[in-house]
């Protein structure tokens, strides 16, 4: 690491060639990334909330509860990290872990003679097996239409939004399956290790490691940037663009496909009319973390504290007797107004 | 005299019914700078395409270094050294400076690490400054993401970024098109220094005293065909005008 000496000066004035080469103190990357300011509201809002229910908001059992509920959501929004920073966006995530969660269940409901009650972990396995190939199907789709075929995203992804629900309602008629392995809800769902470490928890913390480790220190990871960034100047750089893009989508197609599963663990059902919502969720989460809708710019990291945002506030919110619909409102809000400094981000220094 | 590295003999194109190359010749020279100049239409962009592997010829000859090679890819080209600046920056705005450097070239770590796909940030850090340094390029600092810097900072590192790579040819289309004076006069440095190290640099550019001022030849493509060179610095601007206009015709199209 090279060392530079802080100086007090103008930094856009340099005394010798040498002085622009040295890296910027870590305090003032800190304070100049969003990350750090994103990550400042969200425990803003746990002090705030603990001052506010000191017997029941700060307690292992709430904060248990905030992460197991937000470990489904984690897993897709590391997904749509990715996609996002490609400039594009994934409508079809919530549709493709009912298909996922559906599929599986169906799946271990047959190899258990109709009733996956008393299945054991032969079985639990195999589902999970087709939860991932689900999922990762729909991701190929998705990836082969957007850069194959150059649909744009927003349209391919609100077509497997409906094409996934649609298939996975006429899969069961239209209802829930409702016979899931007890061990697996057992163990997987409700499970913890190491005393207090939800197993849930464990997993997405897990792939959200390895989900950071292979956005910011691999190559898989510089191109995704490069690609939202700039796609012709990537594509004019050797970089396969096409076959990039359709590994992104198909990463986040099988991302989806273990959250699928995870939720059927959890919920003990497919619950499909509870994850209408999550594509929205985890774009939100998303962009809450930072990560610019125009591509090339994000985190996992801030995707993390994106994820934890809406869900403080609303455990927050129900502990401390606020209607939580009230949370709906200030996400809203917060989102929007993190797009917004974006934009004003980009404006500023595309002027220069 | 240096030696013609390469070589372009009675190139033509066509695109439809269009012809955008009528037999055009154009040569090159190690460690010298060679401008190709012309009107708009005198088929420099589809030259430089068909010499950059961007496009293929209808017909003709591409030689580099006496042998007769085909560009059939700009990936075909790299691996050739030859490597073209775009009029539009091609940089990632959203990278750092070494990102863009090592874009497409990452260095991995060494070891299972590197295997697993793991980039070894700071030795591409390390030697892009090298480069930097060497090219005279300063930057503010080499942490921020290249959007960030001035319009100037940022064609130096794309005119950077293909000098490195580049062992026998660079192609530098309209490279100070978009610059101010401060700015161009530093892209046009970095242009000489990478002509000392002994690059054949062909730059195509409107700008009359910009060319005079740093090219040591002179094409002239007229209506897809070449019809005048000169030598760079005895030459007067009236003499290009009048090539580029057609008033003057040193070579018969073949």
């Amino acid at each position: 690491m090279t060392v530079s000496t802080p100086t007090k000066k103008d930094p856009g004035i340099q005394d010798t060639p040498d002085a622009g080469f040295g890296k910027v103190p870590l305090g003032k990357r800190l304070i100049g990334a969003n990350t750090f300011w994103i990550a400042l509201v969200l425990v803003a809002m746990i002090a705030v909330f603990s001052a506010l229910a000191p017997d029941s908001f700060p307690t292992l059992f709430n904060f248990q509860q905030m992460l197991i509920e937000a470990s489904v959501l984690l897993i897709l929004s590391v997904g749509m990290t990715f996609v996002i920073i490609t400039s594009g966006i994934d409508l079809s995530v919530g549709s493709v872990l009912i298909f996922a969660g559906m599929v599986a269940g169906k799946t271990m409901e047959g190899l258990s003679g109709g009733d996956a009650t008393h299945a054991g972990w032969g079985v639990i396995i195999v589902g999970l097996a087709v939860a991932v190939v689900a999922g990762t199907i729909w991701g190929l789709i998705n990836g082969f239409l957007i850069a194959v075929a150059d649909v744009p995203p927003l349209i391919v992804t609100l077509g497997t939004m409906g094409a996934a629900l649609g298939a996975a309602l006429l899969l069961n008629g239209g209802s829930n399956v409702h016979t899931v392995p007890t061990v697996l809800n057992q163990r997987l769902g409700y499970g913890t290790s190491f005393v207090v470490v939800p197993n849930l928890v464990l997993i997405a913390v897990v792939i959200t490691l390895i989900g950071a480790w292979l956005l910011h220190t691999t190559k898989f990871g510089r191109y995704t940037f490069a690609v939202g960034s700039n796609a012709e100047g990537a594509r004019r750089a050797g970089i396969g663009v096409t076959a990039h893009l359709l590994k992104v989508y198909t990463l986040t197609g099988f991302l989806a496909g273990i959250a699928g599963f995870l939720s059927l663990a959890y919920f003990n059902s497919t619950t499909v009319s509870g994850h209408t919502s999550d594509n929205l969720n985890a774009i939100a989460a998303t962009v809450l973390g930072g990560t610019s809708l125009f591509g090339g710019v994000g985190s996992v990291l801030g995707t993390v504290i994106g994820v934890f945002i809406p869900a403080v506030l609303k455990k927050g919110f129900n502990i401390a007797h606020v209607q939580d619909f009230w949370q709906m409102i200030v996400v809203g809000a917060v989102l929007i107004a993190a797009v917004w400094f974006d934009q004003r981000r980009r404006k500023r220094r595309n002027s220069r | 005299m240096s030696e013609i590295l390469l070589d372009a003999q009675n190139l033509t194109k066509h695109y439809g019914s269009v012809e955008a190359l009528r037999g055009a010749s154009f040569q090159a020279r190690a460690g010298e700078v060679t401008a190709l100049i012309g009107d708009n239409g005198a088929g420099k962009s589809t030259l430089v395409k068909c010499l950059s592997g961007a496009e293929q010829p209808s017909s003709g000859k591409i030689l580099l270094d006496g042998k007769e090679v085909h560009v059939d890819s700009p990936t075909r080209a790299r691996r050739l050294g030859i490597e073209t600046v775009y009029q539009d920056l091609a940089v990632a705005p959203e990278l750092d400076p070494a990102a863009n450097l090592f874009l497409g070239r990452e260095i991995h770590r060494k070891g299972i690490l590197g295997k697993l796909g793991m980039l070894d940030k700071a030795e591409m850090r390390r030697q892009a400054i090298d480069e930097f340094k060497r090219l005279g390029v300063t930057l503010q600092s080499t942490d921020v993401p290249i959007g960030s810097l001035s319009g100037g900072q940022r064609q130096s590192v794309a005119v950077a970024r293909s000098v490195v790579w580049a062992s026998k040819v660079v192609f530098m289309d309209e490279p100070t098109a978009a610059l101010g004076v401060v700015q161009r006069e530093r892209v046009l440095d970095v242009i000489k220094k990478v002509r000392d190290k002994g690059i054949a640099v062909v730059l195509i550019s409107h700008n009359m005293p910009e060319v005079l001022s740093v090219a040591d030849r002179i094409e002239v493509l007229r209506l897809g065909t070449r019809v005048a060179r000169f030598t760079g610095h005895d030459t007067k601007l009236e003499d290009l005008v009048a090539a580029m206009t057609g008033a003057l015709v040193q070579e018969e199209a073949a």
